[in-house]
């Protein structure tokens, strides 16, 4: 090895690998029943947890909270939203279990200090029906200050990249990484570990390829490690081909919720035509989701999409038009019409401000303000985000006291490997979590997780010989480098590796051509997904020989080998599913129908890790009630 | 490239072990040259916006230039944070100026307990109650399906 490298031990009972906000609230929830069990527990982060995860830059809006305790919505009807807007495919009992915990863990953020918008009655100011607004500049900073309070800084190790989980036969034994800043290889022996590490960018090839590549609508350092570690445990995956595109502003990716659900906005093609009602008739081909309200959001992306594909675009969101109505109340009283625009000015500029900044430099720098001129709005690339619109993640148990006994197994958001928990982006099927639901389901995680271990006490043995396997492999490409980097006048361009930079573009590249990127109009088949398995066969082939200059690269070394295994999930899932079932996210064109009879279904995959197969295969949806 | 650090502002925090920039950047991507006490963006290509850099800088040594890729030249946002608000200068390319200040959060920093003030649940590992349940719920109990 070039350098000398530490390793690092650290014993614990739960181990927490994450920052964000699922494993925020499961380092919340998690200290309080390990004292009084007399347990420790761990957190290991790649960033710092003040700004670590998706919420880094703040919210404009929590986009969970029922009011159940208020008498404003019940559970289920929760329920029956996101199974909808799922087109059939969701797990209730999941659903059910973090929608009925939201609302207490909303009520702790304002606890801590987030400021929500309050109506002049002391109610929370609704966006949407499920939707409340906020002040969201700290949200994060707020939430991982609550957890750091609670777990103490001495049990959280932070610039620790996770990247590869320990087993004890099938039981999960910890996990190793690696710092990205000093020499030091850390293990960690742990007797449950609970996976929140965030979904998967940077998978397709993004729409800005030039210095906006790090302009995606989900954070650029969500990389896969989730799938990755959930998958190489042997863990039972769900809903991979289930990936999500979300219509945002054109380029900046501003959020456009507050447009469409706050100032009642309309979305218009460039000849004026409303592409919501124009194509309504389009809405039958996919009843009954289709027929539902509200309309299921890969439904009206595909509507958009048609508009788009038949020449009719740009889209354009009417900001103009929107903020007119809403001020044409006032216009016999022009001091009140003067403060209610001031008002609405401040209320879309905070939106951006708050979780896209990029948005309001777009807009400053073009000149737009949205009282005069409409914005564009479009498609994004495809993201794998199991907390929003998408599905994606581990298959974990359901809640014993709801969960039917095929989606139970013993502790909730246990994954099918013993201990291994998962939460937040890290599990699926259970959409529209968003950030207050994964806060809750880390919650939910954690206490199951804890209970796990009080009644399975025993420290799991870690085969230290793998470990050392797994440390020279850690490392490779920081020695492959060295080795060879003299053998070419420029260290870029070399025969013997790949550095990780070009190595994402070739992942992208193929993603996006063969598997229903940007460029291909979100649209494959079964040819061009047996060329992209091709193509990913070679890929995994060369990973062997990705070089990193210093750790900083080998971060993006093993950033990307966990994009590669989350793509060839989702190849293997989308390749699985004879059907095309959500056509704004992906459209089978050699299957261009929704298939009820055989398809209403999840489609699941598993890695064997000791003989590396792949299994994919179907499970029941399991209504809990109509 | 999208955040950058003005040389003259930038003191390197005063030689601390790192910056705050380096603790804030959620991907890891400001550094600080040891050898000239200033930080910078090592790879601006995978900078998000999210300026977590720019509102630690206690400088105020670092601003925004938007992705030179789609976005035109010449105007900036820039975020001025304290402890309870944030305040915004959003200048425009044609010269226009808008200032939004909004809060940022009703408590001291430091002061959030993790429980709240919620009562304690009845502590039992067994039952569907987290910690804070069924108070923070503001229910009686933690909703079930009666099976």
């Amino acid at each position: 090895m070039p350098m000398n490298f530490e390793t690092v031990e650290v014993t614990t009972d739960l181990l927490i690998v994450g920052g964000g906000m699922a494993a925020c609230g499961a380092a919340v929830e998690a200290s309080y029943w390990a004292k009084k069990q007399g347990l420790k527990v761990t957190l290991v982060d790649k960033a710092s947890m003040d700004r670590s995860g998706a919420v880094a830059m703040g919210l404009s809006a929590i986009n969970q909270y029922l009011g159940v305790g208020k008498g404003k919505n019940t559970v289920e009807q929760y329920v029956e939203y996101v199974k909808n807007d799922l087109m059939g495919i969701a797990r209730d009992d999941l659903v059910y279990n973090i929608a009925r915990h939201v609302d207490g863990t909303v009520h702790l953020f304002e606890k801590w200090g987030l400021p929500i918008w309050k109506t002049e009655d002391g109610e929370y100011v609704n966006e949407g029906r499920w939707q409340i607004m906020i002040n969201g500049e700290s949200y994060k900073v707020i939430v991982a200050e609550a957890a750091k309070n609670a777990l103490g800084m001495d049990n959280i190790y932070e610039r620790v990249f996770v990247i590869e989980p320990l087993l004890d036969g099938d039981r999960i034994a910890g996990a190793v990484g690696f710092s990205v800043r000093e020499n030091k290889f850390y293990v960690f022996k742990a007797k449950a570990v609970l996976a929140a590490m965030g979904g998967a960018v940077g998978v397709f090839k993004p729409r800005s390829t030039g210095e906006g590549l790090g302009r995606s609508w989900y954070p650029p350092f969500s990389t896969g490690s989730s799938a990755y570690f959930t998958i190489r445990a042997g863990a039972e995956m769900t809903c991979q081909e289930v990936r999500f595109i979300p219509v945002r502003f054109k380029d900046a990716y501003g959020p456009v919720g507050a447009w469409f659900l706050l100032f009642k906005s309309r979305a218009t093609n460039a000849f004026g035509g409303e592409y919501m009602v124009e194509r309504r008739d389009e809405l039958q081909n996919w009843a009954p989701y289709g027929l539902v309200k509200p309309i299921p959001a890969n439904l009206r992306n595909y509507l958009g999409m048609l508009d788009e594909s038949e020449g009719k675009g740009p889209l354009f969101m009417r900001t103009e038009e929107a903020i007119a109505k809403l001020a044409d109340a006032y216009k016999d009283d022009p001091k009140a019409f003067k403060k209610k625009m001031k008002e609405l000015e401040a209320e879309a500029w905070e939106d951006f401000l708050d979780m896209t900044i990029s948005q309001a430099l777009l807009w400053a720098a073009t000149n737009t303000q949205p009282e005069e001129k409409s914005s564009e709005i479009a498609a994004a690339e495809p993201y794998f985000i199991g907390s929003h619109s998408g599905a994606s993640g581990a298959w974990v148990s359901g809640p014993e006291d709801i969960a039917p006994p095929e989606y139970f197994w013993g502790y909730a958001n246990m994954t099918t490997v013993k201990g291994l928990f998962a939460a937040g982006d890290a599990s699926g099927a259970s959409s529209h979590k968003f950030s207050s639901g994964s806060h809750a389901e880390g919650r939910i995680a954690a206490k199951a997780a804890i209970k796990f271990i009080v009644e399975n006490n025993t420290q799991p043995n870690v085969d230290m010989a793998k470990v050392e396997e797994l440390k020279a492999a850690t490392y490779k490409p920081l020695e492959l480098y060295e080795a060879n980097k003299d053998f070419t006048t420029d260290p870029e361009v070399n025969p013997a590796y790949i550095k990780p930079k070009m190595f994402m573009f070739r992942l992208q590249k193929l993603m996006d051509e063969y598997v229903g990127g940007v460029t291909a109009n979100f649209s494959t088949n079964q040819a061009k997904l047996n060329r992209a398995m091709e193509l990913l066969g070679f890929m995994k082939e060369d990973a062997e020989k990705l070089a990193a200059k210093d750790l900083h690269e080998l971060m993006r070394c093993w950033e990307n080998i966990h994009r590669m295994w989350q793509a060839e999930s989702h190849v293997r899932a989308v390749m699985f599913r004879e059907e095309t079932r959500w056509p704004g996210y992906y459209f089978r064109a050699d299957l261009p129908k929704m298939d009820e009879e055989n398809w209403l279904c999840f489609v699941n995959l598993k890695w064997d890790p000791a003989t590396g197969q792949w299994d994919v295969f179907k499970k029941p949806v399991i209504r809990l009630f109509e | 490239m999208p955040t950058f650090v003005m040389t003259e502002k930038c003191d390197g925090c005063k030689g601390k072990d790192k910056t705050a920039c380096m603790h804030a950047c959620p991907n890891d991507l400001m550094v600080l040259d040891k050898e000239k006490m200033k930080a910078y963006n090592r790879d601006p290509w995978h900078c998000w916006e999210c300026l977590c850099c720019a509102k630690a800088c206690p400088q105020q040594a670092m601003d925004l230039r938007g992705y030179a890729d789609f976005v035109p030249m010449g105007a900036s946002v820039t975020p001025l944070r304290g402890s309870d608000n944030i305040m915004w200068t959003i200048k425009f390319r044609d010269g226009m100026v808008k200032r939004f200040k909004f809060p940022i959060r009703t408590t001291e920093e430091g002061t959030a307990v993790p429980g709240g003030d919620f009562a304690e649940g009845a502590g039992d590992l067994n039952s569907q109650a987290l910690f804070t349940e069924p108070a923070s719920l503001l229910m009686d109990e933690v909703p079930t399906i009666k099976k």
